[in-house]
């Protein structure tokens, strides 16, 4: 579904991404780990379409459509979800009608005549039970003043709405209470099918041990440096990653 | 009576014109208005049409525009055009007291207004013989001719207007709606006396709905004086809606009385070149006043907000909120000047002015000028200007959001905030939709009434 070959991103002439290969096929769960500033955000950054960052390099498929070629708003109706690691504020956008213009967005993308007020309502109340958030949220403009924990719940809510093929959840359980881990991984498994696909990136083991990874991958300076199955994971939270660096390095 | 006039040195032109036609001038107007003329047509002559010298018009020259081939209608028969029967401007779910003036001259309100007892609208010409005790005590006592050359002009040459008074303690549910129609196959300069009377304890909602007809140059100078007695509430919207031909200098002088409270919304939504004048005088103590404004321009058009509250006496509040949004190589300027004079203890004054610029042409002049002379205050000013946010263009767009709709979703929610100052709920439902139809260019700009969204003459854009 997701096809990443040698990768490369810049931004003001710093290169970031320096060759990620990667690939996610339908069903799977991946999680990409790393010390901070390896780059995890940077890549999902330029898989939605972030014209921030410059790719110099490399090619990125989805579906088998150059995904790099796609608008952001292409990329996102083709299927493609960024769960935001800072999701932003925007003070006067109701998040209701936020979230109604991106559906029927999609939904026109797709050849479907676009919800009605009534259809919708009962659509965002469904979801909004899925990923158990406060109902005076959704009645806000758009993460305007939301807590940290609430914005990343949020970010899942959008999500839910928007039932993508697939999700990139850049550290959506960072700064998430116990229950609302809880709460925001069942969503995501709930939402699991054979046909869709999720990457986790995170810090933690913790998220892990909700949603079962299929890979684990380490970035580390722009590049992808160890991929294996769940149990580097656990390695990872015993040992930290001092141990990649040294192998990297050497 | 009309006359056709050829402008190229303003001042000169202006007084014989003044001179030539003064006994059409007074003729039929009130005492009240023609006692003035002579004192008015000097200072005039002394102050002429102001120039960008002029610290108070820096941002907005005003002399080109009233020149060249102008006419002027002395007498009041083009308010007889037929052009208010097809002309119907509706909020819908509003009901409002509906009244036309046409070229500056009143011209009609509906047969039977059916307004409460001792509630008079009318012609100020109108007012002269039974309500000459209200014309006496409050005509150009607020508007400051000798400060103001435009007011002095005004004062000089104006004729008609409305005349609108609220007797102790009535309560007007439905605003006083004012439709100003700017029409005729000629150039044209008009004038336009409105005073607003509301008595104590009374309360009273007026709109003013400046249009254009037809796809002649319109020069306009209006000026509407407004007395807010003890304990009244009054709120103006004034909602500007005119071609890109048109020049408007457009003066609100309010002047309010204990414990009243008071809001003007100035609505620029499409309109050539617009100076707006908006003073605010709290002549007594615990007033509130709220001075609001929303510009939204494009191509060349040029809007110049001058706003002055004048807190004079102790324990009153003023909140005051402009917007802009400029696209193509529009210019706005906003002066925000606020008095505390050296009684007035315990004022509270905060003042704030954002700006979006769409484009790298596009200009704002904006200029706080708090002269405070009173040591217990709390005065608070801001200004701002900005271009759309990029972080959250993508966090939409990232959701599938189009970059057009994008940038409407984003410019909307930054004019929001002005729009929900209204305090009239079908009003203000209305404005948000037109404010959204502009930002989409889908508003057709030239020739629709801004409040109904209905067709006009079929004129184009300019
Ligand atoms: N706008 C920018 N200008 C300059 N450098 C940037 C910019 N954005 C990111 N970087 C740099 O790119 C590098 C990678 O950042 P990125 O946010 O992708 O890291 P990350 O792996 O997501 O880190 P974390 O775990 O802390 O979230 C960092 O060194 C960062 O400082
Ligand atoms: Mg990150």
């Amino acid at each position: 579904m997701l096809v990443i070959k040698d990768l490369h991103a810049k931004i003001e002439d710093k290169e970031i991404l320096r060759g990620i290969n990667l690939e996610v096929k339908p069903g799977e769960v991946h999680a990409i780990m790393g010390p901070n500033g390896s780059g995890k955000s940077t890549l999902s950054s330029v898989l939605a379409g972030n014209e921030k960052f410059e790719v110099c390099e490399g090619s990125a498929s989805f579906h088998g459509k150059d995904l790099l070629d796609l608008s952001p708003e292409d990329r996102a109706r083709e299927g493609l979800f960024l769960s935001f690691q800072y999701p932003v504020e925007i003070p006067g956008v109701s998040m209701v009608n936020f979230m109604r213009t991106a559906v029927n967005e999609h939904r026109k993308y797709q050849e479907k005549d676009p919800f009605s007020a009534s259809e919708f309502l009962k659509l965002m109340r469904e979801k909004k039970k899925l990923v158990e958030i406060d109902s005076n949220l959704t009645n806000r403009s758009v993460n305007e003043g939301f807590s940290g924990g609430e914005k990343k719940k949020n970010e899942i809510f959008q999500m839910a709405m928007l039932e993508p093929k697939l999700a990139i959840l850049d550290e959506t359980d960072s700064g998430l209470d116990i229950d609302a881990l809880r709460v925001v991984a069942n969503g995501v498994n709930k939402l699991k099918s054979p046909e869709n696909a999720t990457i986790l990136i995170t810090h933690y083991q913790r998220l892990l041990d909700y949603i079962v990874p299929d890979y684990v991958h380490v970035l580390y300076k722009g590049r992808i440096v160890k991929s294996a199955g769940k149990e580097l994971a656990h390695e990872l939270e015993e040992k930290g990653y001092d141990w990649i660096k040294k192998e990297f390095e050497d | 009576m009309n006359v056709a006039c050829r402008i190229i040195d303003l001042q000169e032109e202006y007084i014989k014109l003044f001179n030539d036609q003064l006994p059409l001038l007074q003729s039929g107007a009130p005492e009240k208005m023609n006692s003035l003329r002579e004192q008015a047509i000097k200072i005039f002559k002394d102050k002429g049409i102001p120039t960008n010298k002029v610290e108070d018009y820096k941002y907005t020259n005003l002399q080109p525009y009233f020149k060249g081939n102008l006419n002027l209608a002395f007498t009041n028969e083009s308010a007889h055009n037929d052009v208010t029967q097809h002309f119907h401007c509706e909020v819908p779910q509003l009901k409002t007291y509906n009244v036309f003036l046409v070229n500056g001259w009143f011209s009609a309100k509906e047969s039977d207004l059916n307004l409460p007892d001792g509630v008079v609208v009318c012609s100020i010409r109108d007012a002269a013989e039974q309500h000459a005790d209200v014309l006496e005590k409050y005509y150009g006592k607020t508007a400051p001719m000798e400060k103001d050359a435009m007011v002095a002009m005004n004062t000089a040459f104006a004729q008609d207007g409305a005349f609108i008074y609220v007797p102790k303690g009535v309560v007007l549910e439905k605003p006083i709606q004012l439709v100003n129609i700017m029409t005729g196959s000629e150039d044209r300069l008009a004038f336009q006396r409105n005073l607003i009377v509301a008595d104590e304890n009374s309360q009273l909602k007026v709109m003013l709905c400046d249009h254009t007809m037809s796809p002649q140059k319109f020069v306009v100078n209006s000026v509407t004086e407004v007395f807010a007695n003890e304990s009244s509430v009054f709120d103006v919207y004034n909602l500007q809606n005119q071609h890109n031909l048109t020049t408007q200098v457009a003066g609100i002088y309010v002047h309010q009385k204990r414990n009243s409270n008071i809001l003007t919304n100035n609505l620029t939504l499409h309109s050539g070149i617009t100076r707006n004048n908006i003073r605010v005088t709290m002549d007594d103590e615990n007033c509130e006043s709220h001075v609001y404004g929303l510009y939204l321009s494009d191509k060349n058009q040029h809007v110049d907000n001058f706003t002055f509250i004048d807190h004079a006496k102790p324990h009153c509040e003023s909140f005051e909120l402009f917007k802009g949004v400029m696209d193509d190589s529009a210019t706005a300027a906003f002066t925000g000047r606020v008095l505390v004079q050296k009684d007035a203890q315990q004022t509270n004054a905060y003042q704030s002015n954002n700006n979006l610029l769409l484009t790298q042409n596009a200009k704002i002049n904006s200029k706080p000028q708090l002269e405070i002379y009173a040591d217990d205050v709390k005065c608070s000013h801001g200004a701002t200007v900005g271009q759309l946010d990029d972080e959250a263009m993508f966090y939409l767009r990232a959701r599938g959001i189009s970059q057009e709709e994008s940038r409407v979703l984003l410019m909307f929610a930054f004019a929001y905030e002005v729009i929900e100052k209204i305090r009239v709920e079908p009003l203000k439902e209305q404005i948000r939709g037109l404010v959204e139809k502009r930002f989409r260019g889908e508003f057709d700009k030239c020739d629709s009434c801004v409040v109904c969204g209905q067709s006009g003459s079929g004129v184009s854009c300019l």
